[in-house]
């Protein structure tokens, strides 16, 4: 059934690309100011969206641990983390990128820039302190808590390009009243984020197999042990 | 002059993109290959 569902996601997945990279690179035309490296923004945007989700989600799964001690809960959180966190490197690397060209440097220290990656040290911390613990419950209870910490900080990103000053774009998308975009070209920003919601979906339960998988183990080195 | 090294900017843009994935899915695909010499391994420890 598993199996079945991710080549579902993953069919789904290909076919919305497919339509979507035709439209971004063959239909819509260059940006008036930027040129052709504007087209960044349909990996980009797709991407945080797509890791912002998964880190809210894994919030809700910590949450859910917290509330009820139940590791699979726990599991499902470190899956979501860890497959949000592969998003969130693509957000930094496609943003650098765009910089170099755009304000010809590869970084600054700006508010929406150094927040992201706050975020991102807060997440690969959260991924390190899980395997510097052995003990489940403890490690599961202290990666909660790092959980919850991490999406304070998504708040302060997503609204720091209005509460400061940065040299980051301000807000273009209709969603957020930016109105900066023609519809045509924010379209393909939608559609890119769910195909990208469907390839994290099937990361996720390859990793909650592996999660399976590493019990499984665990009780039968249990088992090899009794004997 | 410009435009072309706009344009190769995008392809990296996009190739890092993809790059990271790759990355990603790779090391999922190695992971499980472990696991799965690991079960088997213990599997049959216990059955002896």
């Amino acid at each position: 059934m598993r199996d079945k569902l991710m080549f579902a996601l993953a069919a789904v997945c290909a076919v919305i690309l497919s339509v979507n990279f035709y439209k971004i690179f063959l239909v819509l035309p260059d940006e008036a100011n930027q040129g052709a490296i504007y087209r960044i923004v349909y990996m980009h945007v797709p991407s945080i969206f797509t890791g912002f989700t998964g880190f809210f989600v894994a919030l809700a799964a910590s949450g859910a641990y917290l509330a009820t001690g139940k590791l699979k809960y726990d599991a499902f959180a470190s899956a979501v983390t860890e497959v949000s966190l592969a998003f969130a490197t693509i957000v930094l690397a496609t943003g650098m990128i765009w910089g170099r060209i755009i304000w010809g440097i590869w970084w600054t220290w700006d508010a929406r820039l150094t927040t992201m990656l706050v975020c991102w040290l807060i997440y690969a911390g959260y991924l390190m302190l899980r395997r510097a613990i052995d003990e489940p419950t403890q490690r599961a209870r202290l990666s909660a808590v790092v959980s919850i910490f991490g999406c304070v900080d998504i708040l302060i990103v997503w609204k720091s390009i209005e509460w400061w000053r940065t040299q980051h774009p301000a807000p273009v998308l209709s969603v957020r009243d930016g109105g900066g975009m023609a519809p045509g070209m924010e379209a393909p920003i939608y559609w890119n984020w769910l195909a990208f919601m469907c390839l994290a979906a099937i990361l996720v339960m390859v990793r909650m197999r592996q999660e399976q998988m590493s019990n499984e183990i665990d009780s039968l080195r249990r088992t090899a042990h009794a004997y | 002059m410009i435009e072309a090294r706009n344009f190769t900017y995008m392809f990296y843009g996009f190739a890092a993109a993809f790059l990271i994935l790759v990355v990603y899915v790779v090391s999922l695909a190695l992971r499980d290959r472990k696991l799965k010499r690991e079960i088997d391994r213990v599997r049959r420890m216990v059955e002896k």
